[in-house]
């Protein structure tokens, strides 16, 4: 009440100042006033009621009509005072939300954390950035106990909190299968099962699942829906598209995955990735799929995590720093 | 000390008028200023609008309160509605404001100094005081 009040003062001050001088340096205090007033939650029909008054002091002699126009002004104001304070409190209550959500995006990020296996015979590298807190991509690795690869890639038809749930799902079930029974096929037709089962109708999720034997370099694979990879042929420096089809996970109970299997030579690249690389959007249009192949082309010659780090930065930058849809690039470079 | 000064049926939308005068009036009375006046006037729209949109008749009654030293304008709202479902609901904000309808019960809260809202299948009493200052 008290500061009101001197408020109040200051602002009578102000004013009868102003009325003699038309002075600038009043009307920046007049803005300092106001600054103030809304860190102090005083809504706009108590500015209009404190011009009013103060306007009785300094100007005694303003007619009945001018007091009435006033009350007029007062009453109008009352509903956007209300309006006033019932957007601080939203606001605060977004703030709320923003940080409870920034904690469940550290959970979920503590949850699907994942680590690369170290090999010496394949390089690998990993970047996955969600466009909101939290991501729904997913990426999983798995050695086995003869030093055999398998690397999951996923994403839910759709972002945010919803998808992360999806996620958390399917890394439970994942977490499930024995590290020594990394089958592609039957991982996807098992997980096809708990999400038609786990996930309400219309949420999808894409998936493709690799299996590297490092000792024969054979590739084996199975995709549910899942955008195409590639491989990145050293010899002869061209891409091939990882030939695959499936239905996606959660569409329909009885589906069987095809499972399978490609020669990988020496430093090739094998490039899994998520639509929200390949549907990268600039200003309207997408770009196009060789666009990203191209410049993947451009960085192969680092490390595995020298070419995630190097596209994702490409497109970060192509994108204004904003990404439209979670993004997950992963890349397998057989090293001898 | 306490008692009725006056009370208002709202049947149409005209009675809104009626009760923000009747109200108008004894906020005055009690030596309400202006801004304060502007405020009751709001909150007794707010309360008769509710009534006038949701149920066929109720009933909106002015009460001076004391509370010594403080004297205060006590306003009740009553009505045989049907009574609303979800009063936490109701009272959260951008609940009647995001579809335009007005400031709602929460406006009222924040207009007056205390607010209490009661509803079953029988009807609603919204029981608001505002001191004066």
């Amino acid at each position: 009440m008290s500061s009101i009040e001197s408020d109040m003062q200051n602002y009578k001050e102000l004013l009868s100042q102003y009325l003699q001088t038309r002075n600038e340096a009043i009307l920046y205090q007049a803005e300092q006033f106001s600054k103030q007033s809304i860190q102090q939650n005083i809504s706009p029909d108590e500015i209009v009621n404190v011009h009013y008054e103060a306007l009785e002091e300094v100007m005694p002699d303003m007619g009945e009509r001018v007091r009435d126009s006033f009350q007029f002004l007062i009453e109008t104001m009352i509903a956007y005072g209300l309006a006033y304070q019932e957007h601080q409190v939203l606001r605060e209550k977004q703030i709320e939300l923003r940080s409870e959500i920034g904690v469940a995006a550290n959970m979920q990020e503590t949850l699907l954390k994942t680590t690369i296996p170290s090999d010496e015979k394949v390089d690998i590298g990993v970047k996955s950035v969600p466009a909101k807190e939290m991501n729904g991509d997913y990426h999983h690795f798995i050695k086995d106990e003869d030093g055999n690869i398998g690397i999951a890639i996923a994403d839910v038809i759709g972002k945010g909190v919803p998808a992360a749930f999806c996620m958390s799902m399917i890394k439970f079930a994942m977490e499930s299968f024995s590290e020594n029974e990394i089958n592609p096929q039957r991982i996807l037709d098992s997980l096809n099962r708990v999400v038609g089962r786990n996930v309400e109708e219309g949420m999808f999720v894409t998936m493709f699942y690799g299996f590297y034997d490092t000792t024969d370099h054979q590739f084996y694979y199975a995709s549910a829906g899942h955008e195409p990879c590639y491989i990145l042929r050293y010899d002869t420096g061209k891409f091939e598209e990882i030939d695959a089809k499936g239905l996606l996970l959660g569409v329909s109970n009885d589906v069987s995955y095809e499972e399978r299997q490609v020669d990988i030579r020496s430093g090739d690249l094998i490039i899994l990735l998520t639509d929200g690389v390949t549907e990268c959007r600039v200003d309207d249009r997408f770009i196009e799929q060789e666009e990203v192949l191209d410049i993947i082309n451009q960085y192969a010659h680092l490390d595995a995590q020298g070419i995630v780090e190097g596209v994702f930065q490409y497109f970060e930058r192509l994108q204004d720093f904003q990404l439209r849809d979670d993004f997950t690039l992963l890349v397998m470079k057989r090293k001898d | 000390m306490k008692g009725t000064l006056s009370s208002v049926v709202i049947k149409q939308e005209w009675d809104i008028v009626g009760a923000r005068q009747a109200g108008r009036q004894v906020s005055q009375d009690l030596g309400f200023g202006s801004v304060d006046q502007a405020r009751i006037a709001t909150a007794i729209s707010e309360l008769a609008r509710n009534i006038y949109l949701y149920t066929e008749e109720g009933e909106i009654t002015f009460e001076q309160v004391r509370d010594i030293p403080k004297v205060g304008l006590k306003i009740i709202a009553q009505d045989q509605g049907p009574g609303i479902k979800d009063l936490s609901a109701v009272m959260k904000d951008g609940y009647s404001t995001s579809g335009g309808l007005g400031a709602g019960l929460p406006g009222v809260k924040r207009l007056m100094d205390h607010f209490d809202l009661e509803s079953d299948e029988n009807g609603t009493k919204v029981t608001a005081i505002k001191w004066a200052r």
